[in-house]
């Protein structure tokens, strides 16, 4: 810490080089600021705390409160299309008018409510099957060979490193009416008519699934691999069938990965856009498309702001159950 | 070490691994139909590869990206390196738990929330203090870098905690101070999670649609927003051809990476137990005549 060798931040800015700096410091609201962080004991610290700190208040919790104070505001016909909250009233007085309309209407509106459930529908599905592809997956990983666990695991990364939005559109060309999959399957003479697969709640499953199913595996795959395989050798050893040790040992040592795989897709997956919105119809309204929709097609700021903040409180809740989970799991072992 | 485990399992496993592959390698062999319907096989051409080079607004979006991708995540590497000094070396200090938990949170966003709250955060301050006037690349710059720098710290932290903190304690006694301990000591150490952290911030800031689209303005159109346009009318065998460079590029850096990075830790594995082995070689025979 170089604390004592050099003068604190505030006093180096006070006596700064320039004459300009000595003279704005003259300034009497200057001063007292400069005095007050003089006072501080500024260090190297403080700058490699304050200044992640400083960007993320002002770019990440600042911009929450502005959604937050503009999901009560009215709409407006204006540049930018709401209104204040805060007016200068004649008197002198200040007053603060909240428009609860933007939650009300989302409430009333079946639209919302009906995508808020339908995208808590596709997420945790989406994440049950993810779940179910990606376990025997992990498990196979982890119980290979040491030396192609590398191998198999950057081939489960590599995916992820090549563009998510890329991956998205390889499934229209999969699964449109004259696509491959329907093109395959005609010319093998399986079926006659192509399969409508295109813009079906389907296709969005299965674009969900295929996006995230790599944070599934591997959480799951770390779980696996730390698992003490000698709990399994004393269980053969004492004459237990390979399938009941999977069940009484491998399982019950498993949820902390399956926790963490699950909120690692469901939740992502809950605000999912690119999906919904390139391989969705008109079935598959979820409630990050509809959030983007209010902002770019119908320019409702206030509306999307009360339709992200709906969505945040879900994000928080799920986060908390997740701790919950977490803790319970950890608290089991 | 391994076990056996039954067959069925193994073809699961490549089975996942073939669902995981098979819409990229779709992408790749299509780009080289000569037919204009993507999915109707016609012939062997590399011809959308030539007009992919030609089409301008595709080069221009892609060229933006790529700056704004390494702006953001040099910009990222080092608030995230930060943050992860902070939390990971720092103990217990006033706010850590604020900090640490503002650290995680872009993780978990829903993108169009983050997109949303900073465009309104723009539009907010431009009315206020005039500043940033209108949305551009910077903006982009700033929102990328506020979420992708969660990531770096991650990737950071973890290499922060798996690291032995007696060689930055040695010297601390030694009398070198913390700045100097941490550029002589902590960053060569941690270099490693440094290059992952970057490759991971430019990769996400390359890739990004929904945010992007949220806070650019007129003139700062990046490649996913050219792409999400053209995808949206339809299948593009240019598209393809694009796709295919990508992958074949972040195919070759990251195995590059991949084996420099092992190669680099291997050599560090072994210039640790030389080092320790040095140590011995007095101990072994000790005040032994010259």
């Amino acid at each position: 810490m170089s604390r004592g060798s050099q003068l604190p931040l505030g006093d180096r800015l006070a006596a700064g080089p320039r004459g300009i700096t000595s003279a704005l410091a003259q300034l009497p609201p200057l001063r007292l600021l400069l005095n007050a962080l003089a006072r501080l004991p500024l260090s190297g610290h403080h700058a490699v705390i304050g200044l992640p700190y400083l960007w993320l208040g002002l770019f990440f919790l600042v911009p929450f409160v502005i959604v937050l104070k503009i999901s009560f505001a009215d709409q407006l016909i204006a540049q930018p299309p709401y209104s204040s909250l805060v007016d200068l009233a004649t008197e002198g007085y200040i007053s603060l008018k909240l428009n609860i309309g933007n939650y009300t209407f989302l409430g009333s509106d079946p639209l919302y409510f009906n995508a808020y459930l339908k995208s808590v529908e596709i997420a945790f599905f989406s994440a049950l099957i993810c779940l179910v592809i990606g376990y025997p997956m992990a498990y196979a990983m982890a119980r290979s060979d040491p030396a192609w666990r590398g191998v198999l695991l950057m081939l489960v990364v590599l995916p992820f490193w090549t563009s998510f939005l890329l991956r998205v559109y390889a499934w229209i060309g999969l699964l449109n009416n004259n696509g491959i999959i329907n093109n395959v399957l005609i010319g093998l003479g399986l079926i006659q008519e192509p399969i409508v697969m295109m813009r079906t709640n389907f296709a969005v499953y299965v674009g969900i699934v295929y996006s995230y199913l790599p944070f599934m595996i591997l959480p799951l795959y770390s779980t696996l691999e730390k698992m003490d395989l000698t709990l399994l050798e004393a269980a053969e050893d004492l004459g237990c069938r390979p399938l009941k040790a999977f069940f009484t040992i491998t399982l019950p040592l498993s949820p902390p990965g399956v926790i963490a795989g699950f909120s690692l897709v469901f939740i992502p997956a809950l605000g999912e856009f690119v999906i919904p919105d390139l391989l969705g119809g008109t079935e598959t309204l979820m409630i990050g498309k509809v959030l983007w929709d209010e902002f770019f097609s119908n320019r409702a700021w206030p509306i999307a702001s009360a339709v992200a903040i709906a969505m945040l409180s879900l994000v928080v809740v799920i986060m908390v159950a997740q701790k919950m989970l977490a803790k319970y799991a950890g608290a089991e072992r | 070490m391994s076990r056996r485990v039954h067959r069925s399992l193994w073809v699961w496993l490549g089975a996942g691994l073939a669902f995981l592959y098979i819409p990229i390698i779709s992408l790749v062999i299509f780009s080289f139909n000569s037919s204009k319907l993507v999915t109707v096989w016609a012939g062997f051409s590399t011809r959308w590869y030539g007009s992919l080079f030609h089409n301008e607004q595709i080069l221009d979006a892609a060229g933006l990206s790529v700056r704004i991708g390494l702006i953001s995540a040099l910009l990222a590497v080092v608030l995230g390196t930060m943050m992860a000094v902070a939390l990971a070396r720092f103990g217990a200090f006033r706010g850590r738990a604020i900090l640490s938990a503002l650290s995680t949170a872009p993780l978990v966003m829903p993108e169009v929330i983050t997109g949303l709250s900073l465009l309104l955060l723009f539009v907010a301050l431009e009315q206020a203090i005039g500043w940033p006037a209108g949305r551009s690349a910077m903006t982009i710059i700033i929102a990328h870098t506020t979420f992708s720098m969660a990531y770096v710290a991650v990737v950071v932290q973890s290499r922060l905690a798996g690291m032995d903190p007696s060689i930055e304690e040695a010297a601390l006694d030694l009398g070198a101070r913390p700045g100097k301990v941490f550029f002589v000591i902590t960053l060569p150490l941690i270099s490693p999670a440094l290059v992952s952290g970057f490759l991971l911030a430019f990769t996400l800031s390359l890739d990004d649609l929904v945010i992007s689209s949220f806070v650019s303005g007129p003139g700062a159109t990046t490649l996913p927003m050219v792409i999400y346009s053209k995808v949206r009318l339809g299948l593009s065998p240019e598209i393809n051809a694009l796709a295919t460079l990508m992958v074949a590029i972040v195919g070759a850096g990251v195995v590059i990476a991949g084996i420099v990075m092992n190669r680099a830790e291997k050599a560090r594995i072994r210039d640790e137990q030389m080092a320790l082995a040095g140590d011995d070689l007095p101990a072994t025979d000790p005040g032994s005549p010259a």
